[in-house]
């Protein structure tokens, strides 16, 4: 191909802008304009539809037009249109609903009957469940069907307990077998419940309702067993699961029986009930009382004590005050109460308005009292090896239970006279944390002194008093005692707790207090408190068991505590947190620390104290980064320190805050993230700086820009994503460049062109591979830009940094079968056309570009054509190559967008140039892979040039180039 | 239809009783026969026939309740025959009916039964020295009960040297066979249910509180060739293996 000289056209910038601009139109207040803010105004409209009236009731002030979408809607939008709709179907529907549906809608009623704010059995569950456990065997023992008892076999002796239980598993839960299951451990035995649960569920369905009934009385039959004694109350929850089931059952069964031809009521009476329904009603009933032992003759009928609601009005009124005296008759103290505390969930679920069996109940139990420290119990705890103060825990879900039930929604009075009740007995601690657990916090807190007095009175030897400091801090903790007591009783509580002696024991209840003195003291107190945690948990390293706890008294002091100049100056805050020794712990604490204070942090701040603490947490959370930490976890550190390193600003003490970013590179070296962070902050710095000096820099400041452009160069190096790298680099270069300091530019962009070659071929996005082509293209585009401004390096040669990085772009081996190369080249024709210009169409204040430093010298001008030339015809090369080898496609668009950059930069009035244009425009259309769309618009775009004053040349070209359709 | 009273000797006193086994042959209470349907084709599909039957003893016999003991069973049956032609096996199938009886009086007013057990009351103690202290009292607010009520009181263990093992009331029948020349009585228990389980509490009132059977139980007869009564033992069980009984005749009624 001939060589062709490039010859780019000259340009008036300003008269082009000139013409480019649209037309300015203002735009009167008032009037439609798409881009002015939407303002709803109308938002009472809906519920105005939505109660029949039609007025609506618009309070727009303005003239805006309705928001587009809201008139639409006339009025009602559909969603609440449907709300409304459904809210009166609803009855309609539930008419037509299955059984099961209403048995489920049922419960919820019942439950709206007790009120959202009572909190139910199911929470308490998990609780005493995790709370109640025990390493030692257990043992089931079952006797399906006879009452004979334990069956003395002789010959079992001799046979050994493996095989003999292994035998016994053989038989299946038939009439008369004996299952006697030994050596469980806790899980086994929750399993063999749960096991137990299912058959239960099974023989049901199967319709072996005697042998249900037979499960469900063995199972009730396991709670008057008190071996094991420490897992009682988990035992209890376990089985009492397995009632509710069987509960449920015989309900839903007998309720089905008279919902045949259409469901019954919620609010059935007896009348309702058919007779073969009251039938089987009365049989389940008589089955049950004659149920040999009282126990599971307790348990079952309570039960059931919802079925009572089919045979008459008054029935359950009468059974509970009957069951509350039958419990009279359990000589266990532990499994009365447990019976009580079921009888009354049972009561509350089924008749929440029958208040008073529940507080039988409670007398009944306070009249049993002296029965805990009787005789048999001490055998029992003797024989068992239990402590007192652990047997009596045993007893706190119970009580606590049946006080919660009698307490909720139960007029002062009635509490008061409890509490009257409870200070009688002489041992009271247990009933009293029952009492302060149960009762309305509120009025807890209201008497936060005479318990503290009553607490005081205890007797030692029973109940922990820690725990009852727990159950008070908990009290107090949501409700607020009189003002002009708190101190006093912060101080009365404080001095027990401090006496604990067990570090378990003291960080479990000094947690709860931690919440009451935040909340209504200040950092003082609150640093007392902390270093009285210490002072507990240093020794021995008791802290390590109690992290979960410690943890929790951070995330309460965070809670109340947000100005982190106050939580920092509290002195024995840091050393709170050194007691965090286990990596992982101390990291989730640290970054806990972090979301709070980037959530609450709103100013930028300077204060030493944050700083270093902030600094030090970080630090902590920053080193706990190895290889084996997940790319997330990175991520999300990375963030929080982000958000640390931007709430830090010295305001003008710019060097104070280059030095702290300093430190900051040399504390988070590990997480590039952050790095690049530290680098943008650096950059703004320096343009801080400029705007400050309003773009001339004195002595000092030059060379305090030149530092910052010194630690962006050497930071840059250590990150190891190459476009992040080549980014910064860039942008380095240009904030160097703004702040005049020249040779760091170059050196900024010549680094850039050096790492080019590094460059892989594709990249990881997102964890997916891609090719890297595009951002490279990106890249060298945004760097070619750039590269107008850059003055040319006085000992290099000219276009020194121009030349550089094309012959690296020559260099890199781009994927095969791309074009890439050509591009960057015909992306670098427009760079070399505007710099052969007299006035650039942009520059950096206070720099000379290369317009002034050679100020249009024809050399330079023959330079830049040579160059051109040489791009021209590497491209038209590629573009004879690609036509060899079937990549018309690809030619037609490479040719047409080079006709694109003739077209604006070259000048056209030379001949070989405009017959090169026509001739890249056929060739374009040659193949017909040009969007005709587009060729129409050029062609109208050329035509409308040639209309320009001194472009009449191109009137000639346009004449020659012809559209595809046409032809 | 058919209405039974059969009787039947414990193995205990057979040999004594041989003599006058007539004497315990079943009684017929009632019997009747009536032809629900004329002989003749009976459509497919489901066929209903009513039938009604008036319950006329036999002779001066009275219907007695449906009761099932050990020893005596009153028991009445309803048994449909169908016979087939030739070739047929006839068909047959028997069904009990219960028959409880209109009450017997307006009303009972109860009368409270105060009882106090110490070592002293016992009977039939072959070491008065050894046993144990204990004074339990109690009362049941009625010995002449309705059978549809439950059988209600208290007990209250006042005190006791050795813990209770467990309180239980034991229902017991009392099944008399004979006539005049002699007669056999047994004593059967018919339900055992415990009332209080452990070491209870001291001075507390337990309820006493027993549902009477049904079929098991039936009001109080006594009639010239057998008699059924009831008794109800409230027993008390200490720690021991001591066993204390206190017994109380019942008499049943239906109001």
């Amino acid at each position: 191909m001939q060589s062709l000289q490039m010859r780019s056209r000259g340009r008036n910038y300003e008269a082009e802008l000139q013409r480019c601009r649209p037309e300015v139109a203002l735009v009167e207040f008032g009037d439609y304009h798409p881009l002015k803010p939407i303002m709803v105004t109308d938002t009472k409209t809906r519920h105005g539809a939505r109660k029949g009236s039609t007025s609506s009731s618009s309070s727009s002030s303005s003239s805006v037009p309705p928001d587009p979408l809201s008139s639409m809607l006339d009025g009602t939008d559909p969603l609440s249109m449907f709300a409304a709709a459904s809210a009166s179907e609803t009855p309609a529907i539930s008419r037509s609903a299955s059984a099961g549906d209403l048995g489920r809608k049922r419960k919820e009623k019942e439950e709206e009957a007790v009120g959202a704010d009572f909190e139910p059995w199911s929470s308490k569950r998990g609780e005493i469940l995790a709370r109640f456990t025990t390493t030692e065997k257990l043992s089931i023992n079952l006797f399906m069907g006879s009452d004979r008892g334990k069956a003395p076999s002789p010959g079992s002796s001799a046979v050994s307990e493996k095989v003999r239980t292994r035998l016994e598993e053989l038989d299946d839960l038939e009439e008369g077998s004996q299952r006697e299951l030994l050596n469980l451990s806790q899980q086994d035995y929750a399993n063999r419940i749960e096991e137990l649960n299912q058959s239960l569920k099974e023989a049901w369905a199967s319709d072996q309702k005697v042998k249900a009934l037979k499960i469900v009385i063995q199972c009730s039959k396991l709670l008057s067993d008190t071996s094991v004694i420490q897992f009682y109350p988990s035992k209890f929850v376990l089985i009492t699961d397995i009632l509710d089931t069987f509960g449920q059952l015989v309900y839903d069964r007998i309720w089905s029986m008279c919902s045949d031809p259409r469901p019954l009521p919620d609010s059935f009476t007896v009348d309702d009930v058919n007779d073969t329904a009251k039938e089987t009603c009365l049989n389940w009933f008589f089955k049950i009382a004659s149920i040999r032992e009282l126990l599971p003759r307790l348990y079952v009928e309570a039960a059931i004590l919802k079925c009572n609601r089919f045979l008459n009005k008054s029935g359950i009124q009468e059974t509970l005050p009957r069951l509350t005296a039958m419990i009279k008759g359990i000589g266990d103290p532990l499994v009365a109460a447990y019976t009580r505390a079921y009888l009354c969930r049972v009561g509350v679920e089924v008749a929440p308005h029958l208040k008073d069996s529940l507080n039988q109940n409670f007398f009944d139990l306070l009249g049993t009292f002296r029965q805990i420290g009787g005789e048999s119990v001490r055998k029992q705890l003797a024989l068992q090896r239990v402590e007192a103060p652990e047997y009596l825990t045993l007893y706190s879900p119970a009580i606590s239970w049946i006080l919660q039930c009698i307490a909720y929604r139960a007029p002062e009075p009635l509490l008061t006279e409890m509490m009257e009740r409870c200070k009688k007995l002489g041992n009271n601690a247990l009933l009293l944390n029952s009492v302060m657990r149960a009762f309305r916090p509120e009025f807890v807190a209201d008497r936060a002194t005479d318990f503290i007095g009553m607490i005081k009175d205890c007797d030692e030897a029973g109940f922990p008093k820690h725990l009852l400091f727990g159950s008070l801090g908990r009290s107090l903790a949501c409700a607020d005692p009189p003002e002009s007591e708190r101190l006093t009783i912060l101080n009365e509580a404080w001095k027990v707790i401090t006496k604990v002696r067990s570090p378990r024991d003291y960080v479990n209840c000094a947690e709860i207090w931690v919440e009451f003195t935040c909340r209504h003291f200040t950092k003082r107190e609150v640093n007392t408190i902390l270093a009285d945690i210490i002072k507990h948990m240093t020794p021995d390293r008791a802290f390590e068991d109690a992290y979960s706890q410690l943890q929790s008294v951070i995330r309460k002091i965070l809670t109340y505590f947000h100005d982190f100049s106050v939580l920092f100056s509290m002195e024995r805050f840091l050393p709170f947190l050194d007691m965090f020794q286990k990596d992982s712990v101390r990291v989730e604490v640290c970054r806990s620390i972090m979301e709070i204070f980037i959530k609450h942090q709103l100013d930028l701040t300077r204060d030493p104290v944050i700083l270093n603490a902030m600094l030090h947490i970080c630090k902590t959370m920053h080193d706990s980064v190895n290889a084996l930490t997940l790319e997330d976890e990175r991520r999300s550190l990375a963030l929080l320190i982000i958000g640390f390193i931007r709430m830090v600003s010295f305001g003008r003490d710019f060097e104070q805050q280059l030095s702290f970013c300093v430190e900051a590179r040399a504390t988070f070296c590990n997480l590039e993230p952050v790095l690049v962070q530290l680098i943008h902050t650096v950059n703004q710095l320096a343009m801080e700086t400029r705007r400050v000096m309003r773009g001339s820099h004195s002595r000092k400041t030059a060379a305090f820009v030149r530092a910052c452009a010194a630690y962006s160069f050497i930071t840059i190096p250590s990150l190891s994503s190459i476009f992040s790298r080549l980014s910064l680099y860039l942008l380095s270069g240009q904030v160097a460049l703004a702040n005049q300091c020249l040779s760091q530019a170059d050196a900024f962009l010549k680094a850039a062109v050096s790492i080019l070659p590094e460059v892989p071929r594709s990249i990881s996005v997102e964890g997916k591979l891609r090719s890297s082509e595009s951002f490279l293209l990106d890249f060298t585009n945004n760097f070619l830009a750039m590269l107008l401004v850059v003055p040319d390096h006085p000992e290099h040669g000219v276009l020194y940094l121009v030349r550089g990085l094309l012959n690296m772009v020559q260099d890199y081996t781009w994927e095969d079968n791309s074009d890439a190369k050509v591009r960057v080249y015909v992306s670098a024709l427009p760079l070399l056309a505007a710099m052969g210009q007299e006035t650039y169409v942009y520059s950096v204040p206070k720099v000379d570009s290369n317009e002034t430093l050679y100020g249009g010298d024809p050399k330079f001008l023959s330079e830049i054509n040579k160059l051109c030339e040489t791009l021209i015809g590497q491209i038209l090369d590629h573009l004879k190559v690609l036509g060899r080898d079937e990549g018309t496609r690809r030619q037609g668009a490479l040719a047409f967008s080079l006709f694109g950059v003739l077209l604006a930069h070259g000048d056209l009035r030379n001949n070989k140039l405009s017959q090169l244009a026509v001739n890249l425009w056929n060739l374009s259309h040659k193949h017909g892979h040009c969007e005709p769309r587009v060729s129409v618009r050029t062609l109208e775009f050329v035509k409308h040039q040639a209309q320009q004053p001194d472009m009449s040349h191109l009137s000639d070209t346009v004449q020659r180039l012809t559209l595809q359709s046409r032809t | 239809m058919e209405g039974v009273v059969n009787l039947q000797l414990s193995s205990k006193s057979v040999g004594v009783f041989e003599a006058f086994y007539n004497s315990v042959k079943p009684i017929q209470l009632i019997s009747s026969n009536i032809e629900v349907a004329k002989a003749g084709k009976i459509p497919g599909g489901k066929t209903e026939i009513p039938f009604e039957f008036p319950l006329h003893t036999k002779g001066n016999k009275v219907l007695y309740e449906t009761y099932h003991g050990v020893f005596v069973n009153i028991q009445y049956s309803l048994r449909c025959d169908m016979r087939r032609s030739l070739l047929a096996k006839d068909l047959s199938r028997n069904c009990e009916f219960i028959v409880h009886c209109q009450p017997q009086k307006a009303k009972v007013a109860p009368t409270p039964v105060n009882f106090t057990i110490t070592p002293d009351t016992l009977e039939n103690t072959r070491e008065r020295s050894l046993l144990p202290k204990f004074l339990i009292r109690g009362h049941l607010d009625a010995t002449h009960c309705v059978i549809s009520q439950p059988l209600t009181g208290e007990v209250v263990l006042e005190n006791s040297d050795v813990p209770i093992k467990s309180i239980e009331l034991q229902l017991v029948r009392v099944e008399t066979c004979g006539c005049a020349e002699g007669y056999a009585r047994d004593a059967t228990e018919i339900q055992n249910i415990q009332i209080a389980e452990g070491d209870v509490c001291h001075g507390l009132s337990i309820p006493i509180y027993m549902v009477f059977p049904r079929l098991f139980t039936c009001p109080t007869l006594e009639t010239t060739n057998f008699k059924v009564e009831f008794e109800v033992n409230v027993v008390i069980v200490l720690h021991d293996d001591h066993l204390i009984t206190e017994n109380f005749p019942l008499k049943l009624c239906r109001v």
